[in-house]
């Protein structure tokens, strides 16, 4: 049994006795004696602390631990530079909470203020926030703020991931509007069901990029259909493609959103990683969440600060669009350290490593009979194979020499590839496929 | 450390960088121009050395609970044990793919059950989710979930919740994106739940009430099990806001006070690091008749419910809080309330003996706020001065201006991690700043005269935004 609370039994009694109190118990004597608990509560005994570490780490050793993962279906298995992580663990950065204190907050402002910068840089944006829970959520909320009092709908992609349309529906729930799910064609946004959607009540409209089954979509001429009809477009894209290919705003993006988490962030079973939410300079006041903004003192030098604080709900309360407070601060820290780590260079080397071992794996897959691409078009690092046996097998063959398979759909898989895995290392997984595509 | 500090891209080089990744091991794959950027993005260029310095020099003008007392009110900024940090890095945690298979992630699933059948115990609840993400979306999903129990009943009539006037301002946006109408309950002078006003708003159309118990002026409602009734008998259902709980951990549970969803902040009150502003996670507490409106992960198969965010939660804030929970055990987990109580109230105690005044003269539970009103008429030092004026002396300021019912208010949470000598020194602190207030406040309007800025200029800052480089 460990506790962190610091006082000595004498510490205890002479603050009891500094206010008039027997004993702890008469520090609860506001709380009714029916609800007031006389016994412990029903929770295993205490542990040291070597012990703690003992069990969690058996916890985690229950878990399989694989030499290459080739699944990535929104959360991708990037190298994460050691200095980044060591970075990021500064306990500084750990520790503190919201910078609302701006005087003795100024590193976390400006690391904030650089990774809003990071991010519009990226994206082609005029504004970014300071970060989301997450992809999905920041889909929800960019659609939020394009609601107006007309125009309701929204308009999402089939092609998305199905986390994010799950989000999207549950919070149109909330408010009680609409979301429409626009059909899929061969892996792609469907443009001609599109345009026959875009009626006078749709808000917006959002599409993934590169999308669920890997496919890179025609933005331009979904968002130029939308556009069209007076509907506002929101892109959510995979941030590392953005490295190598077009901004939100060379495709005509309103709204860029998604998932920072493929800078630097581990998997650790999906979360915490943040999502991104940028937007163009018409709509920066629709923005949730907290931004940070350059000022002065008062003698005029260089400060950061949480700004347009009129937005957010701890002012708006009732009247609020928006209810986030607390969002995924140190994950979008971690995304601006890797991002400045790497540069742009570095940056483009990871994606386009990614983008041609993706490639050669694809091309090497389809040599095993019966392995064939699903669908016709340009990818990324994600593709979707049919294969001749059910999936299970070909991801039991991997998972026997530390491999996770791409994700099992029905009657393929859904492959990623990243930076890290090696060309040998694919030969070697293509081997396996092979051999379990023969049995 | 005082010298003004550039950007990164202000330090950039063109041609500096560090060659991280191998250039691919074959002819690198032609992407259509249509899919290519015509100009990369421009991010810095910097050697390793300066961004290992960059990063360092802003973590030293960072202020966290490791670099002194930081008493922020309602937010529970307590020590975050090393031990959890380690258990969160274990490789095995942080390499599990979300949509793995089953059997490969059975570690992942057995943090996640065993750490919902404590907070069940806890809270005296009959389920968990650990889905939400923070708080404020716990908070989200808990409206929901009285709007779905609603629905199914055929009583979507019911659109009232009902929100003390003393509440975080998370809880009436919460429930208005949740598609609610927000009635303020009013509070007595005694800082309580004025039960009269709230027997008078109850009627067919409430649908629940949101409370934080401890409220925000770290007084325990006494009053709640009548409350709890009454709103049951009007057909509604209690949503616990449970920022405050660290108060009363181990010691009551909010299933027993009559709530039948609630939220918990595992960044507060299981010791999980704020992280300047997240990751948090806030998991939903529910009664059985709530269950079936528990989240699904669509990605993970399940038939489509409500959904918060991709995956299944903040995984390595789970960690953590199972970890703190493991080390405490039965026995301590009481005691953190005891001594959070305790420190709040002493620290209370001496600064009102200093001449302080207290928002509501009655013993406090883990927090509690002062009223700065005389001072600020007084002498002209408002709360903000006061609060800047700490800074200079190595103290993160409290809780301003809230809760709003309050004026000039100083909120206070110590919280149980803190020595007695660093509550007397804040006390002794807190005198000098009282003297300086009444001896010479002009300096004050000023501070903080030794931090790395003075009081930067907010109004510039959302007039003409200046939100990237």
């Amino acid at each position: 049994m460990s506790h962190y609370h610091p006082h000595t039994q004498a510490d205890t009694s002479a603050m009891l006795t500094a206010l008039g109190l027997d004993d702890t118990d008469a520090l609860f004597a506001d709380i009714p004696q029916s609800v007031l608990r006389k016994a412990p509560l029903s929770l295993p005994d205490g542990l040291g602390q070597m012990e703690t570490l003992a069990a969690m780490e058996a916890l985690a050793d229950q878990n399989i631990r694989y030499r290459l993962t080739l699944r990535g279906a929104g959360c991708y298995d990037h190298f994460i530079p050691p200095l980044v992580s060591q970075l990021a663990g500064k306990e500084e950065f750990v520790t503190a909470y919201t910078p609302y204190q701006a005087e003795i907050s100024q590193g976390i402002l400006q690391a904030i203020f650089e990774y809003q910068s990071l991010i519009c840089a990226l994206t082609g944006m005029d504004a970014s926030n300071a970060g989301m829970y997450d992809g999905a959520s920041a889909a929800a909320e960019a659609a939020v703020m394009c609601r107006e009092r007309n125009r309701t709908v929204t308009l999402v992609s089939e092609c998305a991931h199905p986390d994010t349309l799950a989000v999207m529906r549950t919070y149109a729930y909330g408010t009680g509007h609409e979301v429409r799910v626009v059909p899929a064609k061969d892996g792609h946004t469907d443009l001609a069901a599109l345009q026959t959607m875009l009626t006078d009540d749709v808000a917006s409209l959002y599409i993934q990029q590169p999308n669920f089954f890997g496919i890179l979509e025609d933005v331009p001429a979904l968002f130029a259909a939308a556009k069209a009809n007076g509907v506002k477009c929101i892109l959510g894209a995979n941030p590392m493609t953005l490295a190598l290919m077009p901004s939100g705003a060379d495709v005509g993006a309103d709204i860029v959103c998604g998932d920072v988490q493929p800078f630097g962030i581990p998997m650790a079973y999906g979360g915490p990683s943040a999502g991104y939410l940028a937007a163009t300079a018409a709509m920066l006041r629709k923005l949730p969440g907290r931004i940070a903004g350059q000022t002065t003192d008062a003698q005029g030098r260089r400060a950061f600060v949480l700004t347009l604080q009129a937005r957010e709900q701890h002012i708006r309360r009732e009247k609020a669009t928006s209810n986030i407070c607390t969002n995924q601060a140190h994950c979008a820290l971690i995304a601006a350290a890797y991002l400045t780590y790497l540069g742009a260079r570095g940056l483009q080397a990871v994606a386009e490593r990614c983008l041609t071992h993706a490639h050669a794996f694809a091309q090497m897959l389809c040599q095993i009979d019966g392995v064939t691409m699903r669908h016709q078009g340009e990818f990324f690092h994600e593709f979707v194979t049919d294969l001749p046996v059910a999936p299970h097998r070909v991801q039991a063959a991997l998972e026997a020499e530390g491999i996770l398979s791409g994700l099992p759909l029905a009657g393929g898989m859904l492959w990623c590839v990243t930076e890290k895995a090696s060309l040998a290392q694919l030969q070697r997984a293509t081997a396996l496929v092979k051999e379990a595509c023969a049995q | 450390m005082n010298e003004p500090m550039l950007l990164s891209i202000e330090k950039s080089v063109a041609g500096r960088g560090s060659n991280v990744i191998p250039a691919p091991e074959t002819a690198a794959y032609a992407l259509p121009d249509a899919f290519r950027r015509k100009d990369a993005p421009v991010l810095p260029q910097l050697a390793e050395t300066d961004v290992d310095r960059h990063y360092t020099a802003l973590a030293q003008r960072t202020y966290g609970v490791n670099c002194g007392f930081y008493p922020l009110g309602s937010c529970t900024m307590k020590y975050n044990p090393a031990v959890n940090e380690a258990a969160a890095k274990l490789p095995g945690f942080t390499g599990a793919h979300p949509l793995a298979p089953a059997h490969a992630v059975q570690g992942c699933h057995a943090v996640m059950d065993e750490l919902a059948a404590a907070l069940c115990e806890i809270a005296g609840m009959d389920a968990f989710t650990l889905q939400p993400a923070a708080g404020a979306q716990g908070e989200f999903f808990g409206m929901l979930c009285v709007k779905k129990f609603h629905e199914a009943r055929g009583e979507s009539r019911r659109v009232k919740m009902l929100v003390p006037d003393s509440a975080h301002g998370t809880n009436p946006a919460s429930a208005a994106i949740a598609g609610f109408t927000v009635v303020s309950v009013p509070s007595r002078a005694d800082g309580l739940v004025d039960t009269q006003a709230l027997q008078a708003l109850l009627d067919d159309t409430v649908a629940g009430m949101m409370m934080t118990n401890p409220n925000t002026l770290g007084l325990f409602e006494k009053d709640i099990l009548a409350i709890s009734r009454m709103v049951h008998k009007a057909g509604g259902l209690m949503y616990y806001d449970g920022a405050n709980l660290n108060a009363i951990l181990g010691q009551a549970r909010p299933g027993d006070m009559g709530f039948d969803v609630t939220h918990f902040n595992l960044h507060k009150t299981f010791s999980t690091p704020h992280g300047g502003g997240g990751p948090g996670s806030g998991p939903v507490g529910v009664k059985q008749s709530l269950v079936p409106y528990l989240p699904t992960v669509a990605s993970l198969g399940q038939p489509e419910g409500l959904q918060l965010k991709a995956f299944s939660g903040n995984f390595a804030v789970l960690v953590r809080a199972l970890a703190y929970l493991k080390t405490l055990g039965k026995e301590s987990l009481g005691d953190v309330a005891a001594h959070a109580v305790l420190n709040a109230n002493y620290l209370m105690k001496r600064l009102t003996d200093a001449g302080f005044t207290p928002a509501i003269a009655a013993p406090c539970m883990h927090e509690f706020v002062l009223t700065l009103a005389s001072l600020k008429e007084s002498h002209g030092v408002s709360a903000l001065d006061v609060a800047k004026t700490l800074i200079d002396y190595g103290i993160h300021p409290p809780t301003m201006y809230f809760p709003l019912i309050v004026h000039e208010a100083l909120m206070f949470e110590p919280t149980e991690t803190e020595t007695r000598e660093t509550l007397d020194h804040v006390a002794d602190v807190m005198i000098r700043v009282l003297a300086q207030a009444k001896q010479n406040p002009d300096a004050m309007h000023t501070a903080p005269h030794h931090a790395v800025i003075g009081r930067p200029d907010d109004v510039k800052a959302a007039r003409t935004p200046v939100l990237h480089w």
